[in-house]
């Protein structure tokens, strides 16, 4: 872990990086909506409106997956001081609140013909509206507390602490059984027909890879803002 | 400085910086605004007012956040309790203590005056007073915590941070006052003891990172 520490080692590995992620999961997004959009069938009960679900859950994969990722570097930070850590929970937090958004607006829609109502105060949609909110809490003090290339550790304190929401909306389909409908995809196996289950894996790696090319685009922002910021101050010195 | 000199200091200062009475004033004053917004329906005010107090308890706890660790990090006090061998949990686990004192009895005190305010009954207003007893530990923790995490940056995400996190003890402290409400109380009891428990080491674990 600690090979990638020097931001001149973790840069020749993460400049090509971006652009596969970025171009691959580009393709397979594209790819799957098009399949998903016209060659899949149209579900029996819900007819087209099924549709939404290769938006809707890549995204709320990924909102959730934002905050584990956040969580994770943040414990990587405090406990090893790892010093690119703190630079990929930020990174990885702008891109994680826009898919929390994503998820919750695709919802909306789709709940609007579905359910008949735009929201619904159901035990998963609203712990998805709190981690939407912890998102913009963490944004916000990152932003306040920024003084640059630091990376403080109350942010990661913040991102560990704020962890206890994610088993909260996983198992919320379950503790409250309302509207929102149980997984259908577990680890021992899926309750989806494979017509849709092959365009929806395609979206959710696709979606998964441009993830992971925003977060490392933004490491390599932030790394370069360091950069900018100490040759000024050496300048500022000399 | 022993244990109990540290929270008589705070509650000192609590006392007259104006910390004890400002939220609970802020309290009561959320509950008489409810009224204006709904209208005087007593019937509609008994059904939903105590959900409204709990609503009115949460912004309470947001109000003291500012002053809680701040003015301590600012002043000196914590670097000084440091350099005395303190350790930061210590310190966090008794500044809640001291935050509680000073919150959670006057807030409870208080709810009976709202209780009154909306005419709750007997039983629904005991259920109230006792989920919000075995709340407030709780959201004094949570308060200290944040508190903590946002004393260099300032109190501007405070409100965004804490609230997401008191949701759990909102829906059940105020589901144990509904209708099908059986396990809300030991629920809510549950996360409490596990929000006062953990606090102690997340703020010590923020007072440390202060210091860099």
């Amino acid at each position: 872990m600690h090979r990638f520490a020097n931001p001149t080692r973790f840069l020749k590995l993460a400049r090509p990086l971006t652009w596969i992620c970025f171009w691959s999961g580009l393709a397979l997004v594209l790819g799957a909506c098009i399949w998903g959009l016209a060659a899949a069938p149209a579900d029996r009960l819900m007819g087209d409106t099924v549709r939404i679900l290769y938006i809707h859950v890549p995204t709320a994969w990924l909102g959730m997956g934002g905050w584990v990722a956040i969580a994770l570097a943040s414990i990587v930070q405090l406990v090893w001081r790892h010093p690119l850590a703190g630079i990929a929970a930020r990174a990885a937090a702008m891109p994680g609140a826009v898919f929390a958004g994503l998820c919750l607006l695709s919802g909306s829609i789709w709940g609007r013909p579905t359910w008949g109502a735009w929201w619904v105060w159901d035990g998963r949609l609203t712990s998805m509206l709190i981690l939407f909110f912890l998102y913009i809490g963490y944004i916000a003090l990152v932003n306040a507390s920024s003084e640059r290339g630091q990376t403080s550790r109350t942010a990661a304190i913040f991102g560990i602490v704020g962890a206890v929401n994610i088993p909260i909306i996983n198992r919320s389909v379950v503790w409250w059984e309302t509207v929102h409908q149980p997984p259908s995809i577990t680890l021992s196996g899926s309750s989806i027909d494979s017509a849709f289950l092959w365009p929806l894996l395609a979206s959710v790696i696709g979606f998964s890879l441009l993830f992971g090319a925003i977060v490392l685009m933004r490491m390599r922002a932030a790394l370069a803002d360091i950069r900018v910021e100490a040759r000024l101050q050496r300048l500022a010195a000399a | 400085m022993s244990a109990l000199r540290l929270i008589a200091r705070d509650l000192r200062l609590a006392w007259t910086g104006g910390g004890l009475w400002l939220p609970i004033l802020f309290f009561l004053a959320v509950a008489i605004l409810y009224p204006f917004a709904v209208g005087p329906d007593a019937k509609l005010l008994r059904a939903t007012g105590g959900a409204m107090l709990w609503i009115a308890a949460l912004l309470a706890a947001l109000l003291p956040i500012e002053r809680l660790i701040r003015p301590d990090w600012e002043s000196g006090f914590l670097d000084q309790l440091a350099v005395r061998g303190w350790a930061d949990e210590a310190v966090a686990a008794l500044k809640i203590a001291a935050h509680w004192l000073s919150f959670g009895p006057p807030l409870l005190l208080a709810t009976l005056v709202g209780a009154a305010l909306f005419d709750l009954d007997g039983d629904m207003a005991g259920t109230l007073l006792g989920g919000l007893a075995i709340a407030t530990p709780a959201l004094a923790a949570l308060s200290v915590t944040i508190a903590a995490l946002t004393a260099r940056a300032g109190g501007g995400a405070a409100g965004l941070m804490l609230l997401p996190l008191a949701i759990p003890v909102l829906i059940f402290g105020a589901g144990s006052l509904g209708p099908n409400s059986v396990g809300a109380m030991p629920l809510l009891a549950a996360v409490s003891l596990g929000l006062t428990v953990l606090a102690p080491f997340a703020a010590g674990a923020a007072m440390r990172a202060l210091r860099d």
